[in-house]
């Protein structure tokens, strides 16, 4: 399908560009070696992908549609498909990866099951999967979160995970990550981590990469058969730590005429304090194990993000972002909090679609590409970037709106 | 040489090296304590820069370090600490900390800001290997800084031996794959340090993680070239109204 792999697969080390590697204590390694070691053979071992592809059809509900939005389309002046991933079982994309890795775990022998999250949409996705394997699943999740997020925490204890309280630090999914870490550090052996974005030490983000590169493997050929050409001329994705952003970039990024579009969370505004933007915001630095860059201040430390949609609110981004970002390769944007929620109600009267809070971040940035009337950013926009009335934009809709109902409904009170 | 090798030259056996957080209990308590520790007989000391997110050390030392930098420590207010410490601490100084925090000060100038004062060496569980041969040993050299790799009972021969020639000064062996502050099975523990001093390292070694008193600390060294203290010393020294008294009370516990 491609000929190149200048963005899609790092160096040996790790690396996308100065971005990557693994920096992690030495009580981390034999687990890390073994994956780093083992990964790519388990992966593309044909049983392996047959039983993964099975359940991606069978379990997930793979292929998720690729919709063209007519009336959206009409609003913004240029030709719109949406990837939906909201419409894949546990209500997003997290599903894709986290049955990757309980497919891996099985093969490495590993009989426990951790994973970190933040919003609930990856606990919930590893939780399903523990219990399809039949597996002991612990969560950890910020004590925060556990109160903003009830009913997902309510959903990974009926399908038989613990959810222990991350109560460290500032009690959110940075912490909640440092705690699986220090999990799995105690229990070398029997244990495997499944961490839900392209973060972490390699081959974290390389590996979550591949299991979420089906839904750009899927939309080449959905367009096809919408267009006649396997080629969009933007995708747009929303970024926190990047999973699903990276998904549908990956089999786009050695198509130099692809515009890649990653939308980060700006919270109040990129300038307010109160954002997760860390394109924007951050530095390079260390973070969870690998380079990238990382909101902090000036004396290292890491601080806490702040967007209206758990699953952006994170200090860090995979390094494949941060690679994407210095390279010139993609261009990032942000929406706020604020527009996120109008594109959300945007969606929902113009589509009957309710998007999660997390894409509708993406969908907010239709409004600064719009080739009528765009709404001005406080940054200009690379011109390659700015649709024509011809453009095929493929924007993914990561996962539906359900679990933010409480959000929305305060809007609506509100208004 | 070396404050470090020639501890090693001097002392062989029973070597303690004590952990504390910089700016623990209070901002300006970091000098203090390293004295207290000193005057009580400590050979050595280790310590900690603290870090929003300390990925290998448990609850304990995270709740110091989240406590130091409430306080508000930083590197920079560390060296302005330790500037003429050495009119005091001739002790073996060691500093440990996470990548992140330095490579915003700049590891350059960290190093050799860390020369001035001077400190012996450092110990950085996130800066792995490669990185380390690449990028950052060469920077540590040119200050003359010792670094100290980890080794734990899940580390194969081949890379303690790996390991070992990279380091200088010592080799920390941590006692089972495990963050600070969780208790261990000391038979596991004595097979794995046995088989240690089995392999004939070029460095000597000092044990860490689970070692919390007497009974513990010896043990260590019957393996072992000494063993360093940390969770235990820290628990001590939580709501102190008196470090000097407290630190010593802590040490001659252990040294009886």
């Amino acid at each position: 399908m491609t000929t190149t792999t200048k963005y899609q697969q790092p160096n040996v080390q790790g690396y996308y560009g100065k971005f990557g590697g693994a920096f992690i204590p030495e009580m981390l390694h034999p687990n890390v070696e073994e994956l780093r070691s083992k990964y790519l053979d388990i992966i593309y071992d044909p049983a392996f992908q047959k039983e993964y592809k099975a359940l991606l059809h069978d379990y997930v509900g793979r292929p998720s549609p690729l919709y063209y939005a007519k009336r959206l389309s009409e609003q913004y002046g240029t030709q719109i498909y949406l990837k939906r991933e909201d419409l894949c079982h546990t209500g997003s994309h997290k599903l894709n990866n986290a049955l990757g890795q309980i497919l891996l775990a099985e093969r490495l022998g590993k009989k426990r099951i951790i994973a970190e999250t933040g919003a609930g949409q990856h606990g919930v996705a590893t939780a399903t999967v523990c219990a399809l394997k039949g597996v002991e699943c612990i969560v950890y999740m910020g004590e925060k979160d556990i109160e903003r997020q009830a009913p997902n925490v309510a959903r990974m204890k009926m399908l038989g995970a613990t959810v222990i309280p991350a109560t460290s630090g500032s009690k959110t999914l940075k912490d909640a990550t440092n705690e699986a870490i220090r999990d799995w550090i105690n229990n070398p052996t029997d244990t495997h981590y499944i961490i839900g974005s392209v973060v972490g030490p390699h081959p974290y983000p390389d590996m979550v990469a591949r299991f979420q590169s089906i839904i750009s493997e899927e939309i080449r050929g959905q367009l096809k058969e919408h267009t006649g050409s396997e080629l969009p001329t933007h995708v747009l994705a929303c970024v926190g730590g990047g999973s699903n952003a990276a998904g549908t970039f990956y089999h786009f990024l050695e198509e130099p005429t692809v515009q890649l579009i990653a939308v980060e969370a700006a919270g109040h505004g990129v300038h307010s304090g109160l954002s997760a933007a860390t394109t924007q915001l951050g530095k390079p630095g260390v973070l969870h194990g690998s380079k990238s860059l990382v909101m902090q201040t000036e004396d290292g430390q890491v601080v806490e993000p702040h967007s209206i949609s758990a699953g952006l609110d994170y200090p860090g981004i995979g390094p494949l972002h941060a690679h994407l970002y210095d390279s010139g390769r993609g261009v990032f944007l942000s929406a706020t909090d604020e527009e996120a929620l109008q594109a959300a109600f945007n969606l929902a009267k113009k589509e009957g679609i309710i998007p999660a809070l997390e894409s509708s971040h993406a969908l907010a940035s239709l409004e600064f590409l719009s080739p009528v009337n765009a709404k001005k950013t406080e940054a200009p926009i690379p011109a390659k970037a700015m649709f024509t009335k011809d453009s095929t934009v493929v924007v993914c809709l990561s996962g539906r709106g359900d679990k933010d109902m409480a959000t929305y409904m305060k809007a609506m009170e509100g208004k | 040489m070396s404050r470090i090798k020639e501890l090693f030259q001097q002392k062989k056996n029973n070597i303690l090296n004590v952990y504390c957080t910089a700016g623990y209990p209070q901002l300006n308590s970091t000098v203090p304590v390293m004295k207290a520790l000193q005057d009580s007989g400590v050979d050595m000391i280790e310590l900690g820069m603290p870090y929003s997110d300390p990925l290998a050390d448990g609850p304990v030392i995270q709740a110091s370090s989240t406590q130091a930098l409430a306080n508000g420590m930083t590197i920079a207010t560390l060296f302005e600490q330790l500037r003429g410490f050495r009119q005091q601490i001739y002790v073996p100084v060691i500093l440990m900390g996470y990548m992140n925090p330095i490579l915003q000060y700049g590891f350059e100038r960290f190093c050799q800001d860390a020369a001035d004062m001077p400190i012996d060496g450092l110990i950085l569980p996130d800066l792995p290997e490669y990185e380390f041969e690449t990028e950052y040993g060469p920077i540590m050299q040119r200050y003359g800084l010792n670094f100290i790799f980890l080794v734990t009972p899940e580390t194969s021969e081949e890379r303690i031996r790996r390991l070992d020639s990279l380091s200088t000064g010592f080799l920390y062996a941590v006692s089972s794959s495990s963050t600070t502050g969780k208790d261990k099975d000391m038979n596991a523990v004595n097979n794995y340090l046995q088989k240690l001093q089995d392999m004939k390292l070029n460095n000597p070694v000092l044990v860490g993680f689970g070692i919390k008193d007497k009974a513990t600390f010896q043990q260590a060294c019957e393996h072992a070239n000494g063993a360093i203290i940390g969770t235990a010393f820290i628990k001590a020294l939580e709501n102190t109204l008196d470090v000097e008294g407290d630190t010593k009370k802590f040490i001659t516990d252990i040294k009886s």
